[in-house]
């Protein structure tokens, strides 16, 4: 679960770790009184508070000299998209005046399979390219859990940042700092970009990420309160609820599938014989037909959707409750696109059986299922 | 022969009397597999299915029937206690099926199996089977046949659907291992062809990936340096939508994108087969056999 960077910055700042003043808001008058709290003196910046990275690229990050000004660029930022998400909330800050741009994340790394901190001088939006071209400008630390990140670990890393000693020392205690919060949290990544030293000689954590394990959620419920379900696709919040993971994508086939990998596939093999996904849709490994007619639902919401495939390899689930799920939903509403239907593996012949007798027909061939949804969709036949 | 697992395979079913372990334990009973106890604290005296004796510790249960790998289905909050329990116990093979144990347990979970010098396969995977033999998790025993081709895989359902067009035209398998789609599982790929390359029953290997992650493009480097035999591989999640990727951290540390174009491109670039769909996999085969 992705957290905004002014949850972050609160979950830092609870942690001890110096971040610079700042406030959310979610319309364009609270901005205003922000700005005037804030910037008497100076300017502030508007951040856009989307789950999305290369905000300031997409127009979402901008600078204000009054709060007037802040005030329009609100406005103008607040309804926006990023990359396909509406902006709800902005973050009011005092434009920092900015001496140096570090970086400094801790990611659980699948190879040492221990979290690793990252440090570079050269922080700031273009990290990536940092990293790609002059890696030796990346420092590394894998991090024994069962110690945590040890005083001199972290001060070693910050003297590759700083020379000052006091400036050392301040970096060097906001990384063991970040480490608790990373722990605290349950995060798989925790991250300031950029960490910042004043032309006063403070060092600052300027903007924050933080993406908590959707594994912790549940022995973490302050964590999993900081949901913001307006920030995500309302398709995807209605099928998290009902126990599936669904992302929508823009073509005319909608998938069913049990189990992510075989749901790549699947969508794959579509787009193989021509024809483009309209979502990935995991009904997971249960055997619930509830599960399958909440599926349906989500899926012909999409008037995108010109035939519905479902691709079902029988495990854990069992085939006849996939059918009597397809029957249940049939009843409830009628479905307004054609349907191909794949089942194989356990209780397969009873699902046939099902669904034979309420006039539906099934394959057994992944590729011929496909094909003729494909075709269903391009109005031919397969 | 196999790899992990084969007729002298004793399990040890951690979670025996729950829905899940006890539904999996009966069909693993009905495969043939040698199922010597179960363990469930507080049901210590109980026999399951009136034949395998439950234990309230792993300990205890090892030490009475001489079960050398176990197989868990404990629910997520306590899996991790599970798989610490069975490490030290000394067994030799941990097969973990649980899904949903945050990351950071398992940085702890691994730490110490290693040091036990104990196996982990998983967690959140559908287990293996060595066809005729022995299985272990919840791979359907019926879609597989005994045969000389090596399976490995992060995925579960679309194992099944490649084991099944494998079968289906005469090409049976030596093991087919889950190793599950966690960013920490304890057997990866490399584990998995280094297993196979050294089994002399396996003649030619299927490696299952998908996006994200670099494991793949290391398997395929490992494949060039150290596997003589047939590899043939897939890369699901070809049409995945980018991601909007919060933080650059992920990037940084693996250096790539973990797209499945760029995957696919490593596997080719170091002589693996590329399939285009599963259906591709025995036509791939038998070029190459």
């Amino acid at each position: 679960m992705n957290l905004h960077e002014y949850q972050a910055r609160e979950i830092l700042k609870r942690h001890g770790i110096p971040v610079p003043d700042g406030d959310v808001a979610a319309t364009p008058d609270e901005v205003t009184a922000i700005a005037a709290r804030l910037g008497g003196r100076g300017r502030v910046v508007v951040k856009a508070q989307v789950h999305a990275g290369g905000r300031g690229k997409a127009g979402g990050v901008k600078l204000a000299a009054t709060p007037g000004e802040a005030k329009a660029m609100a406005q103008e930022i607040l309804g926006m998209t990023i990359k396909g998400l509406t902006v709800h909330k902005v973050l009011v800050a005092p434009a920092a005046d900015i001496a140096s741009e570090s970086y400094v994340g801790i990611i659980v790394d699948r190879a040492s399979q221990r979290p690793v901190l990252m440090v570079s001088p050269a922080g700031g939006i273009d990290i990536e390219e940092v990293a790609a071209k002059t890696p030796e400008k990346i420092h590394r630390l894998a991090i024994d859990p069962r110690y945590g990140l040890l005083p001199h670990q972290a001060q070693g890393l910050a003297f590759s940042l700083y020379k000052d000693i006091a400036q050392v020392r301040a970096a060097a205690d906001i990384m063991q700092k970040l480490y608790a919060a990373f722990t605290g949290t349950g995060a798989s990544l925790a991250e300031i970009n950029p960490l910042i030293t004043t032309a006063a000689g403070q060092v600052l954590a300027l903007d924050a990420k933080i993406v908590v394990d959707d594994n912790e959620l549940d022995r973490r419920p302050e964590i999993a309160a900081l949901r913001d379900a307006s920030a995500e696709a309302p398709s995807e919040v209605q099928a998290r609820k009902a126990g599936l993971t669904f992302i929508k994508l823009e073509g005319t086939v909608g998938c069913c599938v049990n189990g992510a990998g075989l749901a790549m596939a699947t969508m794959d093999l579509v787009k193989y014989y021509g024809g483009e996904p309209a979502n990935f849709l995991d009904i997971g490994g249960s055997s619930n037909p509830q599960k399958v007619v909440n599926a349906l639902r989500i899926i012909t919401a999409d008037p995108n959707v010109k035939a519905i495939l479902f691709n079902i390899f029988g495990g854990i689930t069992r085939c006849d409750d996939v059918a009597n799920g397809i029957v249940q939903a049939t009843r409830q509403f009628p479905l307004p696109v054609p349907m191909v239907i794949r089942l194989t593996g356990t209780n397969e012949q009873e699902a046939v059986q099902i669904l034979t007798q309420a006039g539906f027909s099934a394959l057994t061939d992944m590729d011929e299922a496909v094909k003729q949804a494909v075709a269903k969709t391009q109005g031919r036949a397969a | 022969m196999s790899i992990f697992i084969n007729r002298e395979t004793r399990l040890l079913v951690q979670g025996i009397t729950g829905r899940d372990g006890s539904f999996h334990a009966r069909q693993m009973i009905g495969y043939g597999t040698k199922v010597v106890a179960g363990v469930t604290p507080g049901k210590g005296d109980q026999l399951f299915e009136g034949v395998v004796p439950v234990f309230n510790t792993v300990a205890e249960a090892v030490q009475e029937t001489g079960a050398n790998t176990t197989v868990i289905y404990v629910p997520a909050a306590v899996a991790a206690a599970a798989i610490f329990e069975a490490a030290d116990a000394g067994l030799a093979l941990l097969v973990c099926i649980t899904e949903g144990i945050p990351v950071l347990d398992m940085t702890l979970v691994m730490s110490y199996v290693s040091e036990r010098g104990a196996r982990l396969i998983g967690p959140n995977c559908p287990g293996l089977i060595s066809p005729g033999q022995s299985k272990v998790g919840i791979i359907p025993g019926n879609i597989c046949a005994p045969g000389r081709i090596g399976v490995v895989s992060r995925s579960g359902t679309l194992t099944y659907e490649i084991i099944h067009q494998l079968t289906g035209q005469g090409y049976g398998q030596s093991t087919c291992v889950g190793i599950g789609g966690d960013p920490i599982i304890g057997t990866n790929f490399i584990h998995c062809l280094s297993a196979f390359e050294a089994d002399p029953d396996t003649d030619a290997i299927v490696m299952i990936g998908e996006i994200g992650g670099t494991d793949e493009q290391q398997a395929a480097e490992f494949v060039s340096r150290a596997v003589t035999k047939p590899v043939i591989g897939f890369i699901a999640g070809q049409t995945a939508p980018p991601g909007r990727r919060m933080g650059h951290a992920g990037a940084i540390i693996s250096g790539s994108s973990g797209t499945a174009a760029e995957k696919m491109q490593a596997l080719a670039t170091h002589g693996i087969g590329v399939m285009k769909r599963p259906a591709d996999v025995v036509p791939l085969l038998r070029e190459r056999l």
